[in-house]
């Protein structure tokens, strides 16, 4: 037939894999790291001209050089991973949450008030307590409203959540010229810097050794509960499937918002290891995006707290060491964003390549 | 050669592989110019893999692909066109929010202006001609499943395909609407157009195509001309053994009334009315039929009974056999009948959309219906476990293990496990939507034999169905609704098939 153009068979095609075996799923991933560590040192002859293997020294300098950078590499590790853990029992229930941002802050600026308000009055076994119930209930409360307004009115969670970023930056803001120590400073300063009233207490002498345990416990508890408790069962068949929820009787309504209330809570946690546990301070600034990387680490550990442990060590890995580049070499911020950007560029597109097969054209006989 | 006598499509060594599991091996098939071709086969025997590589879903691994007599690769949906081959899949493939219409010409790229008055008019020759009948304008989330399905052949046509492809398409038909689509199907092999149907039910087979191609565990065994054969051969040639093709029925014994209707009225959320003044009472020990046109209110009647539909008015009444005391279902959530100690099943019409989650393995599925057991807040995956593997055992679910995602199973599996899963509570009312529904033959007999052991138990089954020979076979009283509205209630003992397709569309008042 004269009108149906002639196909060629293009040179490669894609075809779903099965399930791969675990150890070749790290190969995989472990060559698009090298790929993405050889890109970017491509990019860095070609654009500066430094030599790759400096800069990657002192990538590998800017995490692991000094006691005080691996704690820490570590510290913002814990906290990365608190938020992914937070965020990933409402996502698992395809809540798409943004709002960890906000939770987050509200946590972190609740801590901040007990601090200062009752830092000096109460004693430390009632002080900490009351730290940690009011910063898990403000990120509740503000996980809870999203979640309450998609339960009972269908809202669209995605624009909900972010929107109550924007609220939650705006107290912040509000609170901190409240707050404002010394007057003038337009910071909150350190809070208790002389009594260290609310500080979590230093274990071993590490200052961080505290939040990493608080996060790795969680990390178990929050396996667990996906896995293993009724609660992560019912979050994945709302996930999955809201009809089907429906049928067996599940309370659509009540777990979206138990759930949203968990995921809340645990980002308010998270800004308590912040204020309480770290900075001793609170800012507009305090979350620093993690609210959004975290999102990132919980998909790319495809819900799997984990594998969520390597994820987000990745991730800030290579974040503190591309900013340790850029100090050291005295460059732009821009380049270690750059570097970091094709990394995970060939991280998540190992992604790829484990779900997908690309079968090459074979030389077949040509035939009339 | 002469150009008349070259196959439309021609399948020479075709094999395709989703990683280790083989869905085609060694396919060789001829579709001739002006036929109307069944292939038959089991599930999972690879009749849809096969049609999707003419169509473009799929790329064979290995094998050609002959259309009219030159090779042909194809890669897309958009290339079948190029080859004149449209192919109507199972599950349709149709933008909800988009209307009939915008769906139809959806993909073309004609020259000039989109001009979606022009093309409607161009559209409706093509219903005229064929004499569909269709609101062009209606959005598809409105439709039914015969009106959907409707915008896909019409869709097809519309491309000017030459070679169709229909899969599974009566399955969601009533009789009148079979017969439509059959005479629809006669005009266009008239046209000279050639025909593939995949279907499971055997009379279709032996009236309307002119030739059946079977596949067996994804090869093909052979072809035979339809005159030559007869359903016994076929279903030989299909199982590769002699099956019986009678269904038992029992005498219902010990029948007492079980679940009570009365005046049921139920409106969907645009406001109409679904139900209407339905009244009727299942009895335990029998089944209880319902047919009816599809998108005639049964599945809100189910939906009803379930307590998933919010009721206007009207009465669920439950006799307890163990306690004898008589609740009342309506507008009771899923959670509160199951809390009364109602123990009723329910397998829906949409299994993987309600009544399992197609990512979860075989065990969690199984869990659905029991994993609040106990006070504790952890699940007890081991009874889910040996219930698992003992519908899969029992029910001989095609399946690597128990730890399989469901969607990973052929649409028969994968009601083996819902019906097992529901079964297994030892229901006293248990509910089937469509339970054969793109089931094979022998899936098909395994379902009426576990439904006629659950009614010699004593459950009151309510079986909804499209199939009026089964439901004549397999039920003791039919009743049909039209329109939401109970139009009879029959005998099925006495009954035929005439006077059930005449009560189907008669009270609506709408002519279809």
């Amino acid at each position: 037939m004269s009108h149906v153009a002639p196909h060629m068979e293009p040179p490669v095609r894609l075809s779903k894999r099965d399930v791969m075996p675990t150890w070749k799923g790290i190969l995989v991933r472990i060559a698009g790291i090298l790929l993405g560590v050889a890109l970017s040192s491509l990019f860095i002859v070609l654009v500066t001209d430094l030599n790759p293997a400096e800069v990657f020294t002192s990538l590998f300098d800017g995490c692991f050089g000094t006691p005080r950078r691996i704690w820490n590499l570590l510290q913002n590790t814990a906290i990365l991973l608190c938020i992914s853990l937070a965020v990933t029992p409402a996502y698992k229930m395809k809540f798409w949450n943004i709002g960890a941002e906000g939770q987050v802050l509200v946590g972190a600026a609740a801590t901040a008030a007990c601090m200062i308000y009752f830092g000096n009055t109460l004693s430390p076994w009632l002080l900490f307590p009351l730290m940690i119930i009011s910063s898990l209930f403000a990120g509740m409360v503000w996980g809870m409203i999203p979640a309450f307004f998609k339960a009972y009115f269908n809202t669209n969670e995605t624009l909900f959540t972010l929107m109550m970023n924007y609220v939650a930056t705006q107290v912040i803001a509000f609170l901190i010229t409240y707050w404002e120590n010394p007057k003038g400073s337009n910071s909150v300063g350190v809070i208790n810097s002389a009594t260290k009233a609310g500080w979590l207490p230093y274990l071993f002498d590490k200052q961080y050794l505290i939040n990493i345990l608080v996060v790795l416990a969680l990390t178990v508890v929050m396996y667990i509960y996906l896995k293993y408790s009724k609660h992560g069962y019912e979050i994945s068949v709302v996930g999955e499937s809201e009809n089907t929820a429906r049928y067996i009787g599940i309370n659509v309504k009540k777990v979206i918002l138990r759930t949203m209330a968990l995921s809340g809570a645990l980002c308010g946690l998270a800004g308590l290891l912040l204020v309480s546990g770290s900075s001793h301070t609170v800012s507009v600034n305090t979350a620093g995006g993690r609210g959004f990387t975290a999102i990132l680490v919980s998909w790319l550990a495809k819900f799997n707290p984990a594998v969520m442990l390597l994820t987000s060590f990745l991730i800030v890995f290579f974040e503190r060491g591309a900013a340790q580049i850029a100090t050291s070499f005295r460059m732009n911020e821009s380049l270690a964003d750059i570097i970091t950007g094709i990394i995970l560029f060939f991280i998540i597109g190992s992604e790829f390549f484990l779900n997908y097969k690309l079968n090459f054209r074979h030389s077949k006989k040509k035939e009339g | 050669m002469d150009k008349s006598t070259v196959p439309a499509i021609e399948l020479r060594g075709i094999c395709k592989y989703f990683g280790k599991i083989v869905a085609n091996k060694n396919v060789n098939l001829i579709v001739e110019k002006g036929e109307i071709l069944s292939i038959l086969g089991e599930n999972g025997s690879g009749k849809t893999t096969l049609m999707n590589m003419i169509a473009g879903i799929y790329l064979p691994d290995e094998g050609q692909i002959f259309i009219n007599g030159e090779e042909a690769s194809i890669h897309s949906p958009k290339d079948a066109f190029t080859y004149k081959i449209g192919m109507i899949h199972q599950h349709f493939k149709l933008i909800d929010v988009f209307s009939a219409a915008e769906n139809i010409v959806l993909g073309i790229r004609t020259k000039g202006k989109y001009d979606l008055k022009k093309e409607k008019e161009s559209i409706r020759q093509i219903c005229d001609k064929y004499g569909f009948l269709i609101d062009l304008d209606k959005k598809i989330y409105e439709m039914s499943v015969s009106e959907k399905q409707t915008v896909e052949i019409v869709k097809v046509l519309y491309r000017g395909a030459d070679i169709l492809i229909l899969d599974e398409p009566t399955a969601v038909l009533t009789p009148q609407e079979t017969v439509k689509l059959f005479a629809v199907m006669r005009a266009m092999k008239e046209d000279g157009k050639s025909i593939v149907i995949i279907t499971h039910k055997l009379n279709e087979v032996m009236e309307i195509s002119d030739r059946v191609a079977v596949l067996r565990k994804g090869e093909s065994v052979g072809s035979v001309m339809t005159k030559d054969t007869n359903p016994e051969e076929l279903t030989a040639l299909m199982v590769g053994k002699k099956v019986e093709l009678n269904i038992e029925r029992s005498e219902p014994k010990d029948c007492e009334d079980r679940l009570i209707i009365r005046d049921l009225n139920c409106r969907n959320r645009e406001g109409a009315k679904v139900i209407s003044n339905v009244t009727f009472t299942a009895k335990s020990g029998e089944i209880f039929g319902i047919a009816g046109i599809a998108g005639s209110g049964q599945r809100e009647l189910l939906e009803s009974i379930a307590g998933l539909q919010k009721l206007e008015s009207g009465e669920i009444l439950y006799n307890d056999p163990t306690s004898g005391k008589q609740e009342n279902l309506r507008n009771k959530t899923p959670m509160q009948i199951r809390h009364l100690g109602v123990r009723l099943s329910f397998v829906p019409e949409d299994r993987l959309g309600m009544g399992l989650v197609g990512n979860m393995d075989i065990i969690d599925n199984v869990m659905l219906r029991s994993y609040r057991k106990g006070h504790s807040a952890f699940l007890r995956r081991k009874e889910p476990k040996s219930l698992a593997e003992k519908i899969i055992r029992d029910l001989e679910v095609v399946t690597p293990d128990a730890k399989t995602p469901v969607r990973r199973l052929s649409g028969g599996n994968v009601q083996k496990v819902l019906v097992g899963r529901e079964i297994a509570s030892a229901p006293k009312v248990l509910m089937v939507a469509y339970p054969v529904r793109g089931l094979d033959i022998n899936s098909s007999y395994t379902i009426y034999n576990l439904l006629n052991e659950q009614k010699d138990a004593g459950a009151s089954i309510i079986f909804v169905g499209e199939d009026l020979d089964v439901l004549i076979a397999l039920c003791d009283r039919i009743m049909v609704i039209c329109g939401g509205k109970v139009s009879g209630i029959v005998d099925a003992r006495t009954t035929t098939k005439e006077e059930i397709g005449l009560l189907m569309t008669q009270t609506g008042g709408e002519e279809q």
